[in-house]
This record gives structure tokens, C-alpha cells and sequence, in this order.
């Protein structure tokens, strides 16, 4: 789904140079629940918006569900950002004065869907994560645990085969945390990939898979301590 | 997605009312300064009557002091003398022709509730009517036999009409003026030409007349001339004196409906200056000319100086206010650089986002363009009530209404382009940490 190889990001001024990823390389399959972990300025953040097309890489080579990202133009990267990937943020990110039906219809008008379509897709998202009664409130009127279920049903309403998640429990106290932390494991049930760049163990723990990153570098490829079949994999295992 | 950028740019107007509101009233102060000094400078200056400027032709000829040109530049004179008036009118080339004069008409109401007045009146021929197509609302002009036997008939204006006969069909009618009993044959509709263009000497926006007599009748009594009246000889005295002296006060026009008669109406206007030559009159150089009606207005500089001034003084101060704009849109975008960002990650492209900035900026220009449409109303109305003279030139035609909302949307949109360009070329990654 997502490959990184030997990639490069060096943020330049003109006096000096900044290596925020070197030599990074990964892998991360389709339906996999992978957290990236590190210290602060490690380059986790980087890699995520590398892998999210929001920023472009200084050298190597990143393969999204098969497609060279390297040459696009910005139409292009925006496309398929839009098609592919899905963003959940630490906070929220949610525009204020939009109520949740237009905060959810946001990547759908960018991607050009019917209003009958939009709406349906909108509707079924905002069940999934059951806010479907509040569509017509706003983000102030909600908690920061419901605020960011409205985040993930705008990142799941396109549909997209790679969610990526920087922090999405951070804002949030541990009830909050854990429904979110449950809704995302359900997602990644159902077949989306998801990357979720993470401070706390615990979180990370849930995941299938750790990835460690120091200094912009991959330490750490090692599996979670505690393993759990996503259905792509267990239909192969039956 | 047009319809999507309009909501948001909606939307976002009213999400801060009070930056709005300065930049919606900077760019309103600005189009409406411009619009109303543009509005007086279009309305002076475009063609009082489009469908047939071109054939209407002002005659002049240089019958001037043979030691002194009249104008500086070597122009001729700017009116006729009675005697060469009289001498075109008879050879009759043209295809239509008219001389004329301003005549002062001291009007004896029948009606005992409306005092004596008085009424400026206009001396003119039959087919002024058909060169210069004023409105009729009731009857018609008079005809050429009126002309010919000095009738004492008028065609009154609307206001002539309201103020004597209460608006009512007055044509069979009499007028009494200066004891002397005219018959009504026509009444007039408003009609108020943006420019006075058929008689410029007493000023392009001086007020039009309340009646209109037949030219030989006003000359027939001796009526003088209350408009310009230049001499660069001494005539001597008396009225007949005065109708053959070279004292130019009648305004000649001509309807010529092609080029070619427009060069034989010139060639005959050379032949007849040769004659005259030949009688010892017209000593200057040939000089003939035959300006067209928006020739005639140019000559005349019918736009005065200062209109032009105050019209780049006004778009200065819109350049002023879209400085200022931009100042303000740029604190609104990088106040929204973090919903920039996110439409980034959702998926917009920088041309999508610029585009839908652009249309926010368009809503700000239409906001100030319609607000401005209201002052640049309240401004005209200023004027037309600080100067009198500028009563027919100072409104809006669908025209500048149109040329107001489009400069509102242009000029907004420009001074939106800055701010929108700096807003979308920040990193989305950047601005989403600024959320």
C-alpha cells in the first residue's frame, strides 16, 4: 500500500541544512494497522505528511498503492490524496463555522461526487461513528471525543485505502482516547490500512506493528506486542 | 464548484462582520468616487444621439475679422450671421436644414392662477424637428408652409405644456406671448439630451427651451437673440441693420445621409463662400468646415478639464482603497491559512483553493460594488444638486451601472489575487500545524 525507499527530506535555508529523513524506508501493507513512534523532532511528523502528499521529498522513492508519487504535479498529488487518503489530526481540524454534514462534505465536493451521493455518503459515515442525529451541529456544540469521530467520518466519507492518523487520541482524555482507539481498530477491521504516528505506548501497542524512527531514520521494524488479524489476513490464514 | 465557492465565500463574509464591513465599505467608497466623476465624464462625453451623429453636421464658415482669426487655433466663427442663414436655408442642398437662435418669450397665461413669465423659446425651422427627433407626446411640428408664411404656431415643451395647459392635449390651443396669440400645434415629451449638442454657445448643459417657434415668425418680430452674439465690425443701427451686419448668433445645421452628399454639401458651401468673396465679405482664407456631432462636441472640449482631472483623482483614491483591501485580505487569509490547509489535505489543489478564494474576493467586490452603486447615486445626486447645469449628465445609465458592479468585482478580485496567491503557496503541512 504505502512504500518508502531510501527517502530523503532536507529542509534548506541558505545558510544551513536540515535532515529531517534519511535513508527512510518502509513497507506497509494493505489492511495493516501500523504506529509510528519516536521522540519529538525524531521525523515521525515529516514522514507522515511525506506519506499524506502534503509535503514533497528531497531524494528517494515513494510508491502509493502502486503509483510513483515522485514526478506528479500538484493536481495530480491532490488528486490522488484526495482518492486515496484519509486525515485524522490531533486537533481535529475541523472548520468552526461549517456544522458537521458540511465539515464531512468537504473532500466529497473535491472530489466531484453528485449532492445525492455527497449525501449519502455523509449520512453513512456520521452513523458509522454515531453522530448521524447531529449532523446539523457544529463543532462547538460537540465534545472533543464526538469532535473527533466527526474527523474520522469526514476521512472515512471518500472512502480512501490509507488512513493516517498523527496523534488522534492527543487532545483527548483516556475514555475519549479508548472509543477513539476502538472506532479506529474497527475501520482497520474492515480493510482500510492505517497509519498512526503515536507518542503514547499503549496506543502503540494496539497496533499490528511498530515503527520506531529516530534521527529521520527507521530503527525499528519490529511487529506489536500483541498481534491481531486484520480479515485480510485471516481469510488467508482459513 | 462554482455554486460551493459562492456559499463559502458567503459564508465566510459573515464570519468576520467587522473585517467585512471595512473592506466591503473601502471598496464601496472608492467605486463610488470613481463611478461618479466616470459617470460625469461618460455621460458629457458620449454621443447625444448615436442612431445619426454621423449625419448631422454643424456648419461653420470663416466670415471673421480679415485681420484677427476668431479662434486661436484658426478655427472659424461658431455661429452664422442672419444673412448667410437665411441664404443656405433658401439654396436648400442639404437634406435637411435648420438655422436657429434662442428667443426670450414673455408668456401671458390664460389660466389667471399662473402669473406672466418668462419662457425661453427656441426660433428655429420645421425641420429641426426631423433632424433632432424630439419626443412628441401630443400633435407635431409645424410644416414647411408654416416656415414659409412666418405662421404663428408652437410646439411646446412637456413642462411648458404641465405649467399652462395642466399636462392636457393643448394642440389647437393659443399660447399668448408678448401679445402676440401662437397656436399649439405639438407638445413635446420629456426630453432632456444628456448634452444641448444643437446649440452649444450658451454652454453644453444649459437648460432646454420651454417652447419652440418657427424662425422667420421671431424674426418677422424682432425678436433678439438672448443667446451669444459676437461682431468684430460696427453694423450701425437698427434691426435691419443688425440682419445684415457680420455678426455671427445663429447655430446652421445640416443633415447630410451620405458621404457623397456630405462632399457636395461642402463643395457648395465653398462655391457660395466664393461668392461672397466676390461682394467683398468673408476676406479670410477659405476655411469651411462641417464637424459631425461628436466632431462638433470634441471641438467645443464639451468635457470641461477638471471632469477629467477629478476622474484619475477618483481612481487614485479607489487605488487607495484597494491598497488598503489587500491589506485586509491578507489578515483574513492568513487568518484562514489552517482551513487552507485542511482543504489541502482534503484534497483541493492550489487551483481549486485560488479559484475559491478568488470567488470570496468577487463576493467582497459585488458587496462593495452594489453598496458603492448606492453612494455613487447619493453622489450624482450631490452633484445635481450643487450644479445645476449638470441635471441631465449626472445619472446613472444601465450602462455605468453595469460598469460600477464589473469594476467592484474586477477591482476586488485584483486586490484579492496577493493575498490568495501567498495563501496557497504556504506548505498545507505549515498550516495545518497553525490550527
Amino acid at each position: 500500500m504505502l512504500v518508502m525507499t531510501h527517502l530523503q527530506k532536507v529542509y534548506r535555508t541558505h545558510l544551513i541544512e536540515t535532515h529531517a529523513l534519511r535513508d527512510f524506508s518502509i513497507h506497509v501493507g494493505e489492511g495493516e494497522f501500523v504506529a509510528v513512534t519516536g521522540p519529538s523532532g525524531s521525523g515521525k511528523t515529516t514522514f507522515l505528511n511525506i506519506a499524506g502528499l502534503l509535503e514533497e521529498f528531497t531524494g528517494g522513492e515513494y510508491k502509493l498503492d502502486g503509483v510513483d508519487v515522485g514526478g506528479m504535479n500538484d493536481a495530480e498529488r491532490s488528486r490522488l490524496r484526495n482518492e486515496k487518503i484519509g486525515f485524522i489530526f490531533q486537533g481535529f481540524n475541523l472548520i468552526p463555522d461549517l456544522n458537521l454534514f458540511d465539515n464531512v462534505d468537504v473532500p466529497l465536493r473535491y472530489r466531484g461526487f453528485d449532492a445525492a451521493e455527497r449525501k449519502r455518503r455523509i449520512e453513512e459515515s456520521l452513523t458509522r461513528v454515531g453522530l448521524a442525529s447531529r449532523m446539523k451541529h457544529y463543532p462547538s456544540e460537540l465534545s472533543g471525543g464526538q469532535q473527533q469521530r466527526v474527523a474520522i467520518a469526514r476521512a472515512l466519507a471518500g472512502s480512501p485505502r490509507l488512513l493516517l492518523a498523527d496523534e488522534p487520541t492527543g487532545n483527548l482524555d483516556s475514555l475519549m482516547a479508548r472509543g477513539v482507539m476502538e472506532l479506529l481498530e474497527e475501520i482497520n477491521r474492515q480493510g482500510t490500512t492505517i497509519v498512526m504516528v503515536t507518542h503514547d505506548p499503549e496506543l502503540a501497542a494496539r497496533a499490528q506493528r511498530n515503527v520506531h524512527v529516530m534521527d529521520g531514520q527507521v530503527t525499528d521494524l519490529g511487529e506489536a506486542p500483541r498481534f491481531r488479524k486484520t480479515p485480510h489476513a485471516a481469510a488467508a490464514t482459513a | 464548484m462554482f455554486g460551493y465557492y459562492l456559499q463559502l465565500g458567503l459564508r465566510s463574509l459573515r464570519r468576520n462582520p467587522v473585517l467585512t464591513a471595512l473592506m466591503v465599505l473601502g471598496i464601496a467608497l472608492g467605486i463610488a468616487a470613481s463611478m461618479t466623476s466616470l459617470t460625469l465624464f461618460h455621460m458629457m462625453g458620449s454621443d447625444p444621439i448615436p442612431w445619426k451623429s454621423d449625419k448631422l453636421h454643424y456648419v461653420q464658415m470663416d466670415n471673421w475679422d480679415p485681420n484677427q482669426p476668431y479662434g486661436s487655433d484658426g478655427s472659424p466663427p461658431d455661429q452664422v450671421t442672419y444673412r448667410d442663414a437665411v441664404a443656405l436655408m433658401q439654396a436648400g442642398k442639404a437634406d435637411r436644414q435648420a438655422a436657429m437662435f434662442r428667443v426670450m418669450l414673455p408668456v401671458q397665461p390664460e389660466n389667471p392662477e399662473v402669473k406672466p413669465y418668462l419662457a425661453v423659446g427656441r426660433a428655429t425651422f420645421a425641420d429641426f424637428f426631423a433632424m433632432f427627433e424630439p419626443p412628441f407626446e401630443y400633435g407635431g411640428p409645424w410644416d414647411h408652409g408654416a416656415d414659409a408664411q412666418h405662421a404663428r404656431v408652437m410646439v411646446l415643451s412637456h413642462d411648458t405644456n404641465e405649467k399652462l395647459f395642466g399636462g392636457q392635449n393643448s394642440v389647437g390651443r393659443k399660447v399668448r406671448a408678448n401679445d402676440v396669440d401662437y397656436t399649439v400645434v405639438g407638445v413635446l415629451k420629456e426630453w432632456r439630451p444628456r448634452v444641448k449638442f444643437f446649440d452649444l454657445s450658451s454652454g453644453p448643459f444649459y437648460e432646454m427651451e420651454d417652447a419652440y417657434l418657427p424662425f422667420n415668425t421671431a424674426i418677422e418680430l424682432q425678436m433678439q437673440s438672448v443667446g451669444n452674439n459676437s461682431c468684430w465690425n460696427n453694423f450701425g443701427d437698427g434691426w435691419d441693420a443688425y440682419l445684415q451686419s457680420d455678426c455671427i448668433w445663429i447655430q446652421f445645421w445640416a443633415q447630410l445621409d451620405s458621404s457623397s452628399r456630405l462632399a457636395e454639401y461642402k463643395s457648395f458651401l465653398d462655391s457660395y463662400v466664393g461668392e461672397q468673396k466676390k461682394l467683398g465679405r468673408f476676406q479670410r482664407p477659405l476655411n469651411n468646415r462641417l464637424p459631425d456631432v461628436n466632431q462638433w462636441l470634441a471641438n467645443q472640449k464639451v468635457v470641461p478639464k477638471d471632469v477629467t482631472v477629478q476622474v484619475w483623482l477618483a481612481f487614485a483614491f479607489l487605488a487607495v482603497c484597494l491598497i488598503n483591501t489587500v491589506g485586509l485580505l491578507l489578515a483574513k487569509f492568513i487568518r484562514k491559512s489552517g482551513e487552507i490547509g485542511l482543504r489541502r489535505a482534503l484534497g483541493a489543489s492550489r487551483g481549486q483553493l485560488f479559484a475559491q478564494h478568488v470567488v470570496e474576493s468577487g463576493v467582497i467586490g459585488i458587496s462593495g460594488g452594489l453598496i458603492g452603486l448606492l453612494f455613487t447615486a447619493f453622489g450624482l445626486m450631490l452633484v445635481r444638486a450643487l450644479y445645476e447645469n449638470y441635471q441631465n449628465v449626472a445619472h446613472l445609465d444601465w450602462t455605468m451601472v453595469a460598469t460600477t458592479v464589473l469594476l467592484a468585482i474586477g477591482a476586488a478580485v485584483l486586490a484579492g489575487l496577493f493575498p490568495t496567491w501567498r495563501a496557497c503557496q504556504t506548505a498545507p503541512a505549515a498550516q495545518l500545524k497553525t490550527q
